[in-house]
């Protein structure tokens, strides 16, 4: 019915029924009329969300084979299946938004190749240690549920029901990486030393992960328009802190030393204060200049290459039928 | 003759010989195969596939993990241990199912197969489904128990690589020539899935499977049916190109999948992990 009444509206007038609809905190489906800023900023924020659950089970991929036990090869190979799945998901939302400029999933993969389409700066780095495994899914897992929470509330309901499957599964991610991570807190003073080792090093890529306080840190933001549309309810820094004081008390916890001497929780600003990472180099991460960007890039892109003989042979046959 | 159990099991000797070198072809053929497939992961045509291969190699790894179970059960030691530390002469599966990929590694330039994947996944899931079937009704109850339960997931696999099998065989020039060439390559190793190995004669007189004549004899009809349906047949009878794995011979493909599975393990396999 709103479809039908809307048809001989203004785009102003359209535009103003279509921001009542948010005010009121209405869902907004795939076949609404929506802004096209909108339609942009659902792409942009989604089709990163799903690259990056798609490059995100590649560094985990490398310790899938390598897991410890039997228990833990099942666990970790139930993990990477669920990010995979996750990127599906999502990938099918995007695709959705696109369809009407004419976009396919083609033009997403081939925007991940060129470097237009970023992932998570998390997923640009090294995982040389088994560590790694498990601060990854504790951690970054933790991390994703924070932000992705935010959103459970979209104001774009294919999106925000996406992240409601994919939020109960990380909660089980999370789990798993804290059962890693309590074996070797709990065990031999190698294994002690290669976690801490570990968390030293995502410590400033977990931060990252948020992304920068405020646009000074690195130019363009898009934060502002996605809080006007409802897509996100939260700032970075908001997340941050909630990020703190989900795991720091449980770091501690388990005996590891956060490698920031100045980190504190500031009772008269209720925040903590910490050493601030290294924005410049967050820059060059994103754009693809992180320390595994173009391996990890090249993985995919060869192989997509490789099994394009096998697209084209399905391809083929949708044509026949 | 029925054993209830590992305790009367281990009351005859010959069969409990029999049953141990069973469960280490059952048990090393899906480790290594769904290895393989988890190396695949990120790599698949397309994301769906990537969901689906995912899945079904943590099935297969799983069904890996109940096979170590029982040669627990069986004082060989824990499955964690059976599966880790065992060097590549003791292992018992197929030389077919520990080939790699393709070229490059998982990580690092990976120019995979995936008609050899089809191929090969799409044969070892018919000879399993057939082992499954005979094991159903195994001397050795908890093994049929066990078999009962992985039928159900075996299923879905089968239907999936029958898929997958059909489209690639009618399609492209291209899809036919890779896949015929997978084909051969696959057939010219099959018989080391097929035998059953030195102690097959043993394992069949004990009623822990039926004979490898038996099971040979379904799967050729099995393999033949969507062969012929797709028009092609390779030459000869299944081979043992590179080896019997059953007795032991294995290639540096083993090797290098062994030293990556336990890298961490072996690190100190008494901690906890």
């Amino acid at each position: 019915m709103v479809l039908e009444l809307t048809r001989d509206l203004s785009y102003e007038e359209k535009y103003e029924r279509f921001m009542e609809r948010i005010e009121a905190g209405e869902r907004i489906e795939a076949d609404d009329w929506m802004p096209d800023d909108y339609r942009e900023a659902l792409i942009r924020l989604i089709s990163m969300h799903a690259v990056s659950e798609i490059m995100g089970a590649l560094p985990e991929k490398e310790w899938t084979p390598k897991a410890p036990t039997l228990h833990r090869k099942l666990a970790i190979m139930a993990k990477v299946q669920d990010e995979m799945g996750h990127g599906q998901l999502l990938l099918r939302v995007a695709e959705d938004l696109m369809k009407p400029l004419g976009k396919n999933r083609e033009d997403i993969m081939q925007d991940l190749f060129s470097g237009r389409l970023k992932f998570h700066n998390v997923f640009h780095m090294k995982a040389p240690t088994w560590g790694d495994a498990g601060i990854i899914a504790w951690l970054v897992d933790g991390a994703a549920i924070i932000t992705q929470s935010m959103s459970l509330n979209s104001s774009y309901g294919p999106y925000a029901r996406a992240l409601q499957r994919i939020c109960a599964e990380e909660v089980f991610h999370a789990q798993h990486g804290e059962s890693i991570i309590l074996a070797l807190a709990e065990g031999t003073e190698e294994q002690r030393s290669m976690l801490q080792k570990s968390l030293t090093e995502w410590w400033p890529a977990l931060l990252m992960f948020f992304g920068p306080k405020s646009k000074e840190n690195v130019g363009k933001s898009h934060v502002n328009k996605n809080i006007k549309y409802k897509i996100r309810t939260k700032t970075n820094e908001d997340l941050r802190q909630e990020f703190f004081n989900k795991y720091i008390p449980r770091i501690k916890s388990i005996g590891l030393e956060i490698p920031d001497k100045t980190i504190h929780f500031d009772e008269e600003k209720g925040e903590w204060v910490y050493e601030q990472p290294d924005w410049n180099e967050f820059k060059k991460i994103v754009t693809g200049h992180g320390p595994m960007s173009e391996q990890r890039l090249s993985l995919r892109r060869d192989s997509y290459q490789n099994t394009r003989w096998v697209r084209d042979a399905l391809a083929s046959r949708g044509k026949e039928a | 003759m029925t054993f209830e159990n590992a305790e009367t099991l281990s009351q005859n000797k010959e069969a409990l010989s029999a049953c141990k070198a069973l469960l280490y072809q059952l048990a090393d053929d899906d480790f290594l195969l769904a290895y393989r497939g988890s190396e695949w992961l990120g790599l698949a045509p397309h994301i769906e596939e990537d969901v689906a291969f995912s899945s079904i190699s943590q099935d297969t790894m799983g069904h890996a993990v109940m096979f170590y179970q029982l040669l627990e059960e069986l004082g060989e030691g824990e499955a964690d241990r059976i599966s880790h530390l065992r060097t590549p002469a003791e292992f018992r599966n197929a030389i077919l199912l520990e080939m790699k990929n393709g070229e490059g590694s998982y990580v690092e330039k990976p120019d995979y197969d995936w008609a050899f994947a089809v191929v090969r996944n799409l044969f070892y899931d018919y000879a399993k489904m057939i082992r499954l079937q005979s094991l159903k009704s195994s001397s050795y109850e908890p093994l049929a128990h066990m078999a009962r339960r992985i039928i159900s997931e075996e299923y879905y696999h089968l239907m999936h690589w029958e898929m997958w099998f059909r489209q690639l065989m009618t399609s492209t020039p291209e899809a036919r020539e890779r896949m015929e060439q997978a084909i051969r390559r696959v057939w010219s190793d099959f018989g080391g899935v097929l035998t059953t190995g030195p102690e097959g004669k043993q394992i069949a007189a004990a009623g822990l499977m039926e004979s490898e004549e038996v099971l040979t004899e379904r799967w050729i009809q099995k393999v033949s049916a969507i062969l012929n349906e797709t028009g092609f047949q390779p030459e000869g009878e299944p081979g043992m190109k590179s080896g019997n794995g059953r007795t032991g011979e294995h290639t540096e493909d083993l090797t290098e999948a062994l030293a990556i599975l336990s890298e961490v393990y072996r690190k100190d396999p008494a901690a906890q992990w």
